[in-house]
């Protein structure tokens, strides 16, 4: 994969609202603001409703994502552009289950809805209804899957990438400061996990930073690119990120997203955890 | 069965409703936050515009989007913090040292 294959720009997008073959997709944790405005055309999911298993903690399986895709009227030929608020983390999360589920053509767009916005390009409120589809998923691909086990497994073998903001890596916050504060989990992040917050990778409108920059970023953090690499943030969405900027951008072909992250890590029993600035010992 | 309230407000990261008041059961002895409103240099609010909180040294740390009135919140800790706000009307940035309970701040934007 690479930028060409993977990405399209604001000016790129604004051509091809109506080109055949193409759907957008406004993907939020909070669809509020699909309601208030959208790309013309795009349909929304719902990070949570739709993309979420209601019961367990798990997201959906590949029964449901298929009827979820049907009915939203997405087919397995369909090139579908990815977009959303928060810097694009829910539709980053997105392309990464479209990805664990086998569609063939995704892409997500650089700078999400913030860039649009702040370029003035224009949203509409209407309704959006696409026919109905039959939408076959494939297999979930775990290898770009992380779980717990391979995750305690990993400390100090695998690279382990936090990208949580520094105060949340060290421990002296338990979630973005866009949240409250209070949570049930210990604070602090894995052993042996190196720091490179998500927004490294971004610009401040939201769009990817350059490979040449992405590279040195990741390199002078540490990164080893001949191991394998797992990301993981609170909730993984920031990782879903981070996972797009190293798998989808840069081309690595061995990185996973613990999408259980420190939501799951910080409430494990027994699990050893780093507090401060610094990645631990093994 | 239980409610899983702890459940529901782990779960997600998106920027909740800023003009929305203070959820129920915020301790102001333990929560530091910081608040305030985004304006134009001729006073008016600005809706729409999203707000970078930038830790002391520069890191980005959280972003929300305005409401309608133009206001902006954030949950943080005691320190130095950088606002910096982006919109079509332009940017600005601000410095707020933060202490525990409400810390209010304006930010102005300019082209």
């Amino acid at each position: 994969m690479s930028r060409d294959t993977a990405l399209v720009s604001a000016e790129w997008a604004e051509k091809n609202l109506d080109a055949p073959g193409v759907v957008f997709v406004e993907v939020d944790e909070d669809t509020s603001a699909y309601d208030s405005g959208h790309i013309a055309g795009a349909i929304k999911l719902d990070w949570k409703t739709d993309l979420q298993d209601p019961v367990r903690r798990d997201f959906v399986n590949k029964t449901q994502f298929e009827a979820l895709l049907s009915e939203r009227g997405i087919s397995n030929d369909d090139t579908v552009i990815l977009y959303g608020g928060n810097n694009n983390w829910f539709a980053a999360y997105a392309y990464w289950y479209f990805k664990l589920y086998g569609h063939r053509d995704v892409k997500l767009l650089d700078g999400g809805r913030k860039k649009w916005e702040l370029d003035a390009r224009p949203l509409v409120t209407d309704t959006v209804t696409r026919p109905a589809t039959q939408y076959v998923a494939g297999e979930p691909d775990t290898s770009i899957r992380a779980f717990r086990d391979e995750v305690v497994a990993a400390i100090g073998t695998k690279n382990l990438v936090d990208v949580r903001s520094p105060d949340e890596y060290a421990g002296r916050l338990l979630a973005p400061a866009h949240l409250p504060q209070e949570q049930a989990q210990r604070g602090g992040h894995i052993p042996t996990a190196i720091s490179v917050p998500w927004s490294k990778a971004a610009n401040e409108d939201g769009t990817f930073k350059s490979d040449d920059e992405l590279r040195k970023i990741y390199g002078e953090a540490g990164l080893d690119d001949s191991r394998e690499t797992i990301a993981y943030c609170r909730i993984g969405e920031r990782s879903s990120h981070t996972w797009f900027v190293l798998q989808e951008l840069l081309g690595h072909d061995n990185v996973k997203n613990y999408d259980g992250s420190w939501t799951e890590y910080g409430s494990l029993v027994g699990v050893p955890v780093a507090l401060g600035d610094e990645p631990g010992e093994a | 069965m239980t409610a899983p309230t702890a459940a529901s407000t782990a779960a997600g990261c998106a920027a909740p409703d800023q003009a929305a008041p203070l959820p129920a059961g915020l301790d102001l002895e333990r929560e530091t936050v910081i608040t305030g409103v985004v304006r134009s240099v001729q006073g008016e609010a600005v809706a729409g515009a999203y707000v970078r909180l930038l830790d002391s040294t520069g890191e980005f740390t959280a972003e929300v989007v305005t409401s309608p009135a133009g206001q902006f919140r954030f949950f943080a800790a005691p320190g130095a913090w950088t606002l910096r706000a982006l919109s079509r009307q332009g940017n600005g940035d601000t410095t707020v040292t933060a202490g525990r309970g409400i810390n209010e701040v304006t930010v102005t934007v300019t082209d």
